[in-house]
């Protein structure tokens, strides 16, 4: 498809890159399409022990009794743990450099400690020596409870007189401090400029109330892992996870161990969208390997996933602007309710960060609230806390596009952010592409494509961080000059080949004399988890930066062997070049001589990458809506986003379809449906209804490059933005295909058809 | 759980009637593999029919009739484009089921004593008038398909009782049937409405015979007969078209569950039923210009 790929100003000068842009065949392919590669559930250990978790039945309710003795009395029971086998943590324990997750909470979620906080709440874990087993022994356990009242709904768990989940919380973000616990668990404020004023300069106001489901990140894979505890303590995890670091940390902390004792081996990874930036299984699977003495596998189903992990929230967004005669925005203000579920920790914050944060808006208060209800624990989801937001921003945006009859192109062209925008939240933008990406969609054929009856074109735009941070890459050179790279990153979107990419784009090598390992917690430096958009980024600055290092060892070492000064040996396309005695050698040469020259060739970069890039995006979507059973069909779509500078091309418009098929999902369909005693009641894909391949159409993708001066290809982070404008774009698009806007997601049939049929009875 | 895979219907027969426990017969199996997985306690004895020859012909018999066997998978139903051209409504709700990993195990019979209300295949064997042929020790009967199944989960089969094949009529010239069913997603998804019209027209193209069924609107397949009246010799014009979507709307029995309100099934099953209807109607009509 269409490239339009801006001039990169970053490499060697007078080099022109040869390898990145272009679209080698991922080192993990043959290994993922033939079924070798292994994932979290495809360890076997001699005399391992299958595992299996004791959920609770109510949504809320006390714990007066757990009796094991029946299931620990069955045959081939080998362990059972409750909550009293985990340490209990002290407050001063429950963070680690202040920073969430809080470590009670998590230790609550992996094993309810007196209470059980949502259906499907983990109250205990049986290994036993099959499957069956297990299953025969989780039906003996026996649990006393007194059922409580339950909240699910986001509106009732803040009314004062809910069914409070902890009887301790009392409201953060508020002076003073309330008196009575609540649900709310948290306020936050963020105000830009004087939002009174704003307003009371604004020709046109509009305000609405939308609200979105919690939605479930929907990977393939469920959660899956091994255990293996020595007599001495040594404790190994095999695990899919979007960190091997993050699951020792998190086990070390839960488990009162220290990190030496705990190695993580990180396995594929079938999925993850921010869900496995957390623990569940893995602290289970390593008390029970500890006390039976046995290796412990462990593996959820897909009604446990559903159930037992993390969603991201539900939401209730009340949003007003302003905006003066020609279209200029002079004012946003509203209230962000955001569902945690069972444990505060909702990403309200960031929804309230990128809600506006495309548009140039001189005045801007959002207050969002963090609320507990009696649903699993919300976990991160491709740009947490974004789409809901932006769903309704955009939704606003379209509204008053409408209403002063412009084009929501040119509406937003006119309110675009630019470097030097300062955003509602403190930071000023630099090295900013969206108004690129408007311009971009604006001369898109999709968008002055004609539309037949009964459809309708939506447009929207979205914003993410990205972020860098603690990243390592570590590089050895191989007798023959081939490179191997290793990172301490899970690959979740064809990062091994990015990684390969750059490390044979600096060194000067074809791709394929490049491997890439993801290296074990003891085999490679610490690196943050792969999530937020960093990878590519951050870890392969580290891999440029080892690249680099390997080169001026290679220079040091030719001009050993030439007898000359290290600096006036130059290194061209993978070669030391002495240009005064027109001398050359390859980085095999000199691998093949390094004993000559101090023994084995490695390098390695341990850097905390700063300078991430701000990624943009703006969707343009046609919807037809059956206009007599509110079916809505994607007819058309096209996403287009800065992407800083495109490494693997084709990995990047994947990272774009896929967070659109799923934005896609979250408009239309993807929804929790509970029954009166707060049970879910579609644990599965065929009513928890995921976009399937036929639902949609091709999806389109444009990459606009305005390359990050911080990054030495110019990447920016890729994966979170495109997760974002669907939601705003497709409700646009039904809006404009049905002169109906409905402001509550998911647009199902059922509820789109309701929408029709109550505005046709309001025009008789 | 005990698996056998006979392939003589005496050997299925005794199977079924020497089974000294609950016993289940297994088609393609996309329903009952799918039910023990989420915990549906197991029969002792499990009888598969993928390996008995007459449940998987599919013929034309010489007075024009059709016979598919009960274990066809819905791939090979949908690949025979003798039956699609008399049978082009039911050819397409059979495709309707799953995926295409799906359509190869899925079938007749097993969408038929799985007994759910929201099957597809079943209101377009109804519409076709199609009848089973149900075989035991005892001997063979033939039940009209809107008697099998009574309600939701059960059918009117005795344990030692199997369907082996599904007989549809000899057609009339000038007659075609069509299915439509709502569902949220293009495919892996169950109706939340389904309807089924099979039309015969006389050579001025007014309708001589018509069957209509509703599928998920009540809790088995509704084999609407008074609806199904209304369209008899008109031409399908506007004013009648208006009086069967009423009907239908009446005849609908829904409920509101987790996959959608009864309002919304009565409303969509009253659309289709037209919109059905109409496709229906053109073919039959596109027979007279043949």
């Amino acid at each position: 498809m269409t490239k339009k790929s801006a001039a990169i100003g970053n490499e060697a000068p007078g080099m022109a890159p040869t390898i990145i842009g272009t679209r080698p065949v991922r080192p993990d392919g043959i290994d993922k399409v033939t079924g070798r590669a292994r994932f979290g559930a495809d360890v076997n250990l001699p005399g391992s022990l299958v595992g299996a978790v004791f959920r609770s039945p109510h949504a809320h309710a006390r714990i007066l009794n757990i009796d094991i003795s029946k299931a620990q009395a069955l045959p081939g029971v080998k362990a059972i743990i409750t909550a009293e086998d985990l340490p209990v943590i002290s407050e001063d324990m429950a963070l680690i450099n202040n920073q969430p997750p809080d470590f009670r909470d998590l230790s609550a979620n992996v094993l309810a400690r007196g209470k059980v906080l949502y259906e499907g709440h983990a109250i205990a874990a049986i290994a036993a020596i099959d499957e069956q087993t297990a299953h025969q022994a989780l039906l003996l356990i026996d649990v006393e409870y007194a059922v409580l009242q339950h909240v699910v709904d986001l509106h009732q768990a803040m009314e004062p007189d809910a069914p409070l989940l902890h009887e301790h919380l009392i409201t953060k973000g508020i002076t003073p401090a309330p008196k009575k616990p609540s649900n709310i668990a948290s306020r936050y404020e963020q105000v830009h400029g004087d939002v009174e004023a704003g307003f009371a300069g604004a020709d046109i106001v509009i305000s609405e109330e939308f609200t979105t489901q919690p939605v479930h990140q929907a990977y393939i894979e469920p959660h899956a892992c091994m255990a293996q505890v020595a007599a001495d303590g040594q404790t190994d995890i095999w695990c899919s996870s979007q960190g091997q670091f993050m699951v020792r940390a998190y086990c070390a902390r839960l488990l009162d161990m220290p990190l030496s004792k705990i190695r993580v081996i990180p396995l594929e990874i079938g999925g993850g969208f921010g869900g496995k930036t957390t623990v569940y299984l893995e602290p289970l699977a390593v008390l029970l390997a500890r006390k039976s003495g046995k290796p412990v596998r462990m593996q959820m189903n897909r009604s446990e996933v559903f159930k037992a992990t993390g969603p991201t929230s539900g939401t209730f967004i009340s949003l007003k602007i302003g905006a003066r005669k020609d279209g200029t925005l002079v004012a946003a203000q509203g209230i962000l309710c955001y569902q945690a579920g069972a444990f505060p920790g909702s990403p309200v914050r960031l929804g309230c960060m990128t809600a506006f944060a495309p548009y140039n808006i001189p005045n801007v208060k959002l207050i969002g609230y963090d609320v507990v209800v009696n649903r699993p624990k919300s976990a991160a989801y491709r740009a947490p806390g974004a789409p809901m937001a932006s769903f309704a921003a955009e939704c606003l945006i379209d509204m008053l596009a409408q209403k002063l009859e412009m084009d929501p192109v040119a509406l937003r062209l006119l309110n675009a952010a630019d470097d030097g925008t300062q955003t509602a939240y403190g930071v000023t933008f630099k090295h900013i592409g969206y108004r690129q990406t408007l311009e971009a969609a604006r001369q898109h054929p999709h968008y002055s494509a004609p539309l037949g009856p009964n459809q309708g074109r939506g447009v929207a735009s979205g914003f993410w961080f990205n972020i860098g941070g603690p990243s390592s890459a570590a590089i050895n050179i191989n007798e023959d000059g081939t490179a191997v790279v290793t990172t301490g990153n899970p690959d979740i979107g064809g990062s091994r080949a990015a990684m390969a990419m750059m490390a044979a784009e600096t060194l000067g090598i074809p791709y394929d004399r490049v491997q890439v390992l993801i290296g074990n917690t003891n085999a490679v430096s610490y690196s943050d988890l792969t999530g937020g958009s960093r990878v590519t980024f951050a870890v392969g600055m580290a891999v440029t930066q080892a690249a680099q290092a390997v080169i001026e060892d290679m220079k040091r070492r030719a001009a050993l062997l030439w007898s000359v000064e290290p600096a006036e040996v130059e290194w061209l396309t993978g070669n030391a070049v002495l240009v005064a005695e027109q001398k050359q050698l390859s980085l095999a040469d000199i691998a093949g001589q390094a004993a000559r020259t101090g023994g084995p060739i490695a390098a390695q970069a341990n850097i905390n990458a700063q300078g991430a890039g701000p990624g943009f995006a703006t969707h343009i979507c046609d919807v037809e809506v059956d206009p007599e059973t509110g079916h809505v069909k994607v007819l058309r779509y096209t996403a287009v986003q800065d992407v800083g500078k495109a490494i693997h091309p084709s990995y990047v418009e994947g990272q774009m379809q896929g967070g659109v098929a799923q934005g896609i999902g979250w408009a239309l369909n993807e929804a929790y449906l509970y029954d009166e005693n707060g049970r879910m009641l579609n644990p599965g894909f065929l009513d928890y209804r995921v976009p399937v391949a036929s639902d949609l159409p091709m999806i389109d993708t444009v990459l606009v490059e305005v390359p990050n001066p911080r990054h030495p290809f110019g990447v920016k982070g890729v994966g979170e933005v495109p997760i974002i404008p669907p939601l705003g774009a497709v409700a646009n698009a039904v809006a404009r295909a049905t002169g109906v806007r409905l402001f509550d997601l998911p647009m199902s049939p059922p509820s789109v058809h309701k929408a029709i049929k109550k505005a046709a009875r309001r025009r008789r | 759980m005990e698996y056998c895979a006979p392939e003589t219907l005496a050997e299925v027969c005794a199977a079924l009637s020497n089974a000294d426990g609950p016993v289940r017969v297994l088609a393609g199996g996309t329903d009952l593999l799918a039910r023990f997985a989420s915990g549906m306690p197991r029969p002792s004895m499990l009888v598969d029919i993928k390996k008995l020859a007459p449940a998987r012909v599919i013929r034309q018999l010489p007075d024009g009739s059709f016979e598919i066997g009960a274990a066809c998978p819905g791939i090979h139903i949908r690949a025979d484009k003798l039956l699609g051209k008399y049978w082009p409504g039911l050819s397409e709700a059979m495709d309707l089921i799953g995926s295409v990993q799906i359509q190869g195990r899925a079938t007749l019979g097993g969408n038929l004593c799985n007994a759910s209300p929201a099957a597809d295949a079943v209101p377009a064997l109804i519409a076709a008038r199609a009848h089973c042929r149900i075989v035991s020790v005892a001997g063979q009967r033939e039940v009209p398909v809107e008697e099998v199944i009574i309600s939701p989960g059960r059918t009117c089969l005795r344990q030692d009782e199997f369907i082996v094949s599904f007989i549809l009529p000899a057609r009339a010239s000038r007659s075609a049937d069509a299915y439509l069913r709502m569902t949220p997603r293009t495919e892996m998804d169950i109706a939340i409405a389904g309807v089924a019209v099979n039309l015969t027209l006389d050579d001025s193209g007014v309708i001589t015979d018509s069957h209509v069924a509703l599928g998920a609107v009540g809790p088995v397949p509704v084999f609407a007969v008074a609806a199904s009246r209304i369209l008899l010799g008109s031409s399908l014009d506007e004013e009648v078209l208006q009086r069967f979507r009423r009907q239908v709307s009446v005849m609908c029995r829904p409920i509101s569950d987790k996959r959608s309100t009864a309002e919304y099934r009565t409303d969509v099953t009253a659309v289709l039923a037209a919109r059905a209807a109409r496709i229906a109607y053109d073919r039959a009509a596109a027979d007279i210009a043949s």
